[in-house]
Order: structure tokens, then C-alpha cells, then sequence
């Protein structure tokens, strides 16, 4: 009797783990919390709808099931950030990673849990430039173009504009001080002044003081890497109250709904630059997201559509989902040769790869990846036209 | 030659901003002075007593907006403001009935009062966590300015522009009538008089027969009041956050203690004082200069005493300054 309630019990057991292993763990590892919130709600919900996608397909190696489990990484706090990267890897056996969402948490998950773990992971978002030169093993890829292409888009923005001096404000870490060094070096290579670089800290109440010195300096617009909804936001509405500045350009952390909710057509004007692409894959990434809660053209929402899609895709190429094997197919999968493959394409992407094909992916956000496996990046130029935010071209 | 431009620049970024934040300092310190003179400690909640009550008055403030209730073209905060200091009251007995008396009876060092005031601090913050969030709230509406930067250009002709907010107004304003209320119950009333008495000597005091339960709940109820008040028009000049309490404690003592602690005037005096000096050591005076200096001539640098990273370690410097060489503050009051 005895026997057999054990044999019962380990049967019961191994049928759980079979079932288990028919289940691949994607971890969704984004700032759910902290600076970036608003953000990462539609982002995560792009990249969880690319995991659906391979699921429901019945394609993905064989048949296998795919999830994703969620985890924080807040965007400021690097404890945090470890250990819920730690927590996914150790106790909820996640295979890859797609995050983190800011570039100081990813460096953080980088160095102290992926390259000891042996993980991969896609950030679709970090973008200072350090994350180029990073000592990875070869695991580490973004979607999101480096700060560096995006200082230099944004000089030429300006150029373009007929702006020639700015003043420029950053938001005092990785990101905006990445930012802010590259594009002052980019702005100031193409002949523009930038009258002074001032840090600004998040979580302030009040930051009329550092308008004022921002105002003394002068420069005809103000330029704030920061975040929506955080310092930046606090800049802009005391350099708004105080009257120093009325015009201001936002790179890609400072364009979101929620700031143009917040000054409307108190900044018509404004510009900014944020990663987005007139490629096919932009509308295709809008149309599959029509009737969802959450719209395919958000930023970063098609970036972390396609770092789920790289992984599982380089998961599919390589029939395996060890990390140390299909770290090298993440780039093949990525760039030509092959056949083109746009959002909503997933099936037949993984159909190609199952018969030995190969494909390109493109995606949402044009994904080419280059150097250490990190976007080329096309971006696109935003004005606020009354009170919302408006595409005016592509870079 | 431009005397003119310069000054409403320098009305616009040091005056206008550094008098409503003079304000808000000077009605915390008013708090803090009020219960050293009376209870004899240093109260570290105090920051904490302030987000209470901010809190309190904006989850009212909420209620009435979703209500449709308002004084337009005023902040609809105002209208909640009574409440959310009866709410700020009702915290500082209840914290007075069960923590403070205790060690008010067994006649404690002021040390232990001081650190048993961190205590009350930390949960206090736990509380407002809980029930409000750790998030940025925005409650202020109602008209934003009384002049705009671009109206002032347009009227005047000049070319720098002078900005003020209705809620710089109303935290001047409301400051003055509740100080000016303050010193007529201080100087005229039994019961300010009683408390007076009571700062000065308690023992005499009570042998004149003064009630101490009665003082000391008079100057709760008084520091609440005042701490709610200063806590609403920061929030409405602002922003509400909680975090930023802990942060306002610094600038807050250093006011109290400038001033010379346990009195009044020397309070609203540190309050000012402290303010000017944060956004005029922190400002930069580049533009200022340039209106005053010749056609076309700017200076090179910024011109800016610290950068304005260091706002905070102004209000330690003067601290620190005044501890040392005069301990007892500008206007003769106790040493800590």
C-alpha cells in the first residue's frame, strides 16, 4: 500500500516537471515602479503580447508553451533591481530576460546577475552609451539605439530648427548624464553653444532654484534630459512659472502622454526626439494592438515587442533554450540575410527557422542590431501641436 | 546701463520665490519654537505633523473637487484647510496622550523627549504612506498666476518678466494673518499670557495656580494648526510629496534655531532669513550683472556663489554658523 502512494507521489511529481519543462519562463523585468511607471505599463504589455503571440502558435520548439513572469526593477534602484532579476533567475527559472527598463538597473542586473547566471538578456530601453563597451560575454543586446545616436540626432534637430544655443539640464545619472555628455559633444561638433550643463535631482519639490541659474545662463530653448515624471516634469512647470523658458526639447524620457496631459498647450512648441520608425512595422505594430488596452505606437512599446520576439526567435534558431547557445543567434535572427518579418509575423517567422530557413527580423522598431549587438535606431522627431504630441518626421 | 531689468530679474528669481518660501519656513518654525518654549524639547515629527495635516486637507480637497464644491478663482484646499487641521490636531493629542505624557510625567530629559520624537516621526511617516501613497499629489487649482511672465513683458515693455503665483499671495498673505493672531493671543489673552508664564518659569508658574495639561494642550493645538497651514501652502506653491518633509525639517530648525529658539519673532526672522539665503547663495547672478554692466558686456562664468546641487548644506552652514558663535539665536532665546 505503502508502495504505492509513493509510487503514486512520484509519478504525480514527474508528470508536474514534465509539464513544467514544456513551459518556457520569459522574465518581464521593467521599471513597474519609480520614474518611469508610466512608461513601462503599455511596454510591458507590447512584449507580453510578442510571447502570446510565439504561444499560441504551437510552433516554438516543438510546441512548447511560452510565459512571461513579471518582475520590478524600479529604474533608480539598483538593489532593487538585482534582486528581482536574482529572483527570476534562481526561483522562477526564467531562460532569458527582456529588460531592464533604465540603464543604471540594467548595468546593475547586468554585471551582478545575467553575465554570473550566464542569462540573456534584450533591454528594449537602457540607452546610455557605457552599455557599448560593457564586459557581457556576448549576452547582452538592446533594442534601444545608444544615447550617443540619439545626441546626435537630436544637434541636428536643433540644426535644423535654426537653434543655436541652448541651455541644457540632465537628470543626475547613467541616462542623463550619457545623454547630456553625447549630445552636448554632437551640438557643439555642428557649431551650436550650450550655454551651461546643470544637473537636476528627481523627487525634488521645488527646483525654481536651479531655473534660475538655467535662465541666467540663457540660450533660446531649454533642452531637459529627464524624466516625464519626475525632475523633468518639475523643470518645465517652474521654468513655465517663472517665465525663463517657454519652449523646450524632450528626448525620449520626457515624451509621454502624461506630459502633454500635464502643460498641454502650455508648451506648443515643444520638440523632442524619441526612437520610432516610418517602417511598415510601425503601423503593423499599431494594428495588432487595435482593441487592446494599450497602443502598439507608445514609446518604447514596439522596442519591447521585438526584444521578446529576438529571444524567442534565437530560442527557435538555435532549438535551444540554454543561454550559452542561443546568445550567437540573436544577432542572425536579427539581421539579413532571410526573409523579412514583421510584427504579427511571429508564426510564420518560427515556421521558417523549424525548416532551416532564415529570417530577418524587423519588427516594430526596424531592428538592425549592430556592434555589440545594440539597435542602429531610427527616430522620430515630435512637436507638441495643440496641446498633444505630433510626429513631424523620421531620422 | 539696464537697472531696471535687473532688478525685476532679481525680483522674479530671488524675491518672489525666496519670501513665499520664507513664509513656509517661518510658519514651521513658529511650530517648532512654540514646542520648545512650552515642552521644552525638540520636536523631529514636526516635519511629519505638517505632511499629517497636508494629507488630511488634501484627501478633503479631493472629496469637495469631486463634489463640484469650490471657490474659484481660490484653491479649493483652502476651503478643506479647517478640517485638515482639526484632523492635524486631533493626530498631535492623540500622539501627545500616548507617547509624550508618559515621559512628561516621569519629568524625562529633553534628550529622550527629542528622540522620542524621531520615534512618532518614523511611524508617523509609516502612517502617511499607508493611507496616501509615497507618490507626488497635485491638489492646487483655481487660478495658477496673478501676473505672468509674458503680461508683465507686454505691459511694461521690458524685457525680463516678473511672474507671480496666487499661491505665493495667499502663502504671504495667510502667514501674516496667522502670525499677527498668533502674538495677539501670546501678548493679550489669559490663556497666551498663562503660557508665556509657563515658558518662562514652570515652576512658578504652577505654583500660580496655571493649569500645565491646559498649556500644553494649547500649544499642540496651536503648533498643529500652524504646521497644517505651513504644510498646505508649500503643497499648493509646490508640490505635495512626503518625502520632502524630512527633507523640510533642516531648513525648518535651522530657521527656529537662528532665530533664537522659543521666540516668535525670531522664528519668522530665521524663517526669512534662511530662505533668502538658500536662493541667493544658489543663484546665478550672470544676467543680473550684464543688465548693470555696459551694452553687450556679459560675465564669463555663471556667477553663481554654489551650484544649486548644494541648496540644502546652506541651511547646515548657517546651523552650524550659528551654534558656534551665537548660540542663543538673533533674538536672546534658549540654547538647545
Amino acid at each position: 500500500m505503502i508502495t504505492r502512494t509513493l509510487l503514486t507521489i512520484v509519478t504525480t511529481a514527474m508528470c508536474t516537471m514534465a509539464f513544467a519543462a514544456d513551459e518556457v519562463k520569459i522574465g518581464m523585468l521593467q521599471g513597474f515602479t519609480g520614474p518611469t511607471e508610466s512608461l513601462v505599463a503599455p511596454m510591458a504589455k507590447g512584449g507580453e503580447l510578442a510571447i502570446k503571440e510565439v504561444s499560441d502558435s504551437g510552433l516554438f520548439l516543438g510546441g512548447k508553451k511560452v510565459v512571461s513572469v513579471r518582475g520590478d526593477s524600479t529604474c533608480i534602484d539598483a538593489a532593487a533591481a538585482t534582486a528581482a532579476a536574482e529572483r527570476l533567475i534562481t526561483s522562477e527559472g526564467v531562460v532569458a530576460i527582456n529588460g531592464a527598463t533604465c540603464s543604471g538597473a540594467t548595468t546593475a542586473v547586468l554585471n551582478n546577475v545575467a553575465v554570473p547566471n550566464g542569462v540573456v538578456m534584450i533591454s528594449p530601453s537602457a540607452t546610455s552609451p557605457a552599455l557599448s563597451t560593457i564586459e557581457d560575454n556576448g549576452l547582452f543586446f538592446r533594442t534601444a539605439p545608444s544615447d550617443a545616436r540619439q545626441g546626435e540626432i537630436m544637434g541636428k534637430v536643433l540644426g535644423s530648427r535654426g537653434i543655436k544655443s541652448v541651455a541644457l539640464t540632465y537628470t543626475n545619472n547613467d541616462y542623463g548624464k550619457g545623454l547630456a555628455d553625447s549630445f552636448k559633444a554632437a551640438f557643439e561638433a555642428s557649431g551650436g553653444e550650450v550655454t551651461i550643463v546643470a544637473a537636476h535631482e528627481d523627487g525634488k519639490a521645488d527646483y525654481a532654484a536651479e531655473v534660475g541659474a538655467l535662465s541666467s545662463a540663457g540660450g533660446e530653448i531649454l533642452v531637459v534630459a529627464g524624466y516625464l515624471d519626475q525632475g523633468g516634469k518639475g523643470v518645465i512647470q517652474a521654468a513655465l512659472d517663472s517665465g525663463a523658458f517657454s519652449k523646450f526639447m524632450l528626448p525620449d524620457g520626457m515624451v509621454g502622454d502624461s506630459l502633454a496631459q500635464a502643460f498641454g498647450t502650455g508648451i506648443e512648441g515643444s520638440f523632442g526626439t524619441v526612437p520610432g520608425t516610418d517602417s511598415p512595422g510601425a503601423k503593423m505594430m499599431g494594428d495588432i494592438t487595435k482593441g487592446a488596452d494599450f497602443s502598439g505606437t507608445d514609446p518604447y512599446v514596439p522596442e519591447c515587442y521585438d526584444a521578446s520576439a529576438l529571444l524567442l526567435l534565437a530560442m527557435q534558431s538555435a532549438g535551444s533554450t540554454d543561454s550559452a547557445v542561443f546568445k550567437e543567434h540573436v544577432m542572425k535572427v536579427a539581421n539579413a540575410p532571410g526573409e523579412k518579418i514583421y510584427p504579427g509575423e511571429l508564426a510564420k517567422a518560427l515556421k521558417i527557422l523549424a525548416d532551416g530557413g532564415e529570417v530577418d527580423y524587423v519588427g516594430g522598431s526596424a531592428v538592425e542590431l549592430v556592434g555589440s549587438g545594440e539597435s542602429a535606431g531610427s527616430f522620430r522627431e515630435v512637436e507638441i501641436k495643440d496641446g498633444t504630441f505630433a510626429t513631424v518626421t523620421y531620422h | 546701463m539696464d537697472v531696471l531689468n535687473a532688478l525685476v530679474l532679481f525680483a522674479n528669481f530671488v524675491v518672489v520665490p525666496a519670501t513665499a518660501y520664507g513664509a513656509q519656513l517661518a510658519l514651521g518654525a513658529l511650530g517648532i519654537t512654540l514646542i520648545f518654549g512650552i515642552l521644552r524639547f525638540a520636536n523631529f515629527a514636526h516635519g511629519e505633523l505638517m505632511s499629517f495635516g497636508t494629507m488630511a486637507t488634501i484627501l478633503l480637497t479631493w472629496f469637495l473637487q469631486a463634489q463640484g464644491a469650490g471657490i474659484a478663482p481660490l484653491p479649493t484646499a483652502l476651503l478643506a484647510l479647517p478640517l485638515g487641521i482639526v484632523a492635524a490636531i486631533a493626530a498631535a493629542l492623540a500622539t501627545d496622550r500616548a507617547v509624550y505624557r508618559f515621559y512628561r510625567h516621569k519629568r524625562a530629559n529633553p534628550i529622550i523627549f527629542a528622540i522620542v520624537s524621531v520615534g512618532v516621526m518614523f511611524v508617523m511617516a509609516g502612517l502617511i504612506r499607508i493611507i496616501i501613497g509615497p507618490d507626488d499629489q497635485s491638489f492646487a487649482d483655481g487660478a495658477r498666476f496673478l501676473i505672468r511672465a509674458q503680461e508683465f513683458r507686454q505691459v511694461t515693455g521690458l524685457k525680463e518678466g516678473l511672474a507671480i503665483k496666487q499661491s505665493q499671495l495667499i502663502t504671504v498673505s495667510i502667514a501674516v494673518i496667522v502670525v499677527l493672531l498668533l502674538f495677539w493671543f501670546l501678548q493679550k489673552t489669559r490663556s497666551g499670557k498663562a503660557m508665556r508664564a509657563y515658558s518662562d518659569n514652570e515652576d512658578l508658574a504652577l505654583l500660580s495656580g496655571i493649569d500645565p495639561d491646559r498649556v500644553v494642550t494649547i500649544a499642540w493645538i496651536i503648533t498643529a494648526t500652524l504646521a497644517t497651514i505651513a504644510g498646505v501652502l508649500y503643497g499648493l506653491d509646490k508640490t505635495y510629496k512626503p518625502f520632502i518633509f524630512l527633507q523640510l525639517l533642516l531648513p525648518i530648525f535651522a530657521a527656529a534655531i537662528l532665530g533664537g529658539i522659543g521666540q516668535p519673532v525670531g522664528a519668522i526672522l530665521g524663517g526669512f532669513v534662511v530662505a533668502f539665503s538658500e536662493v541667493m547663495v544658489t543663484y546665478a547672478y550672470k544676467k543680473f550683472f550684464s543688465y548693470l554692466g555696459p551694452e553687450g558686456w556679459a560675465p564669463d562664468g555663471l556667477v553663481q556663489l554654489l551650484s544649486t546641487d548644494y541648496k540644502f548644506a546652506v541651511s547646515f552652514i548657517i546651523l552650524v554658523a550659528v551654534l558656534l558663535i551665537r548660540p542663543t539665536g538673533i533674538i536672546r532665546g534658549r540654547v538647545l
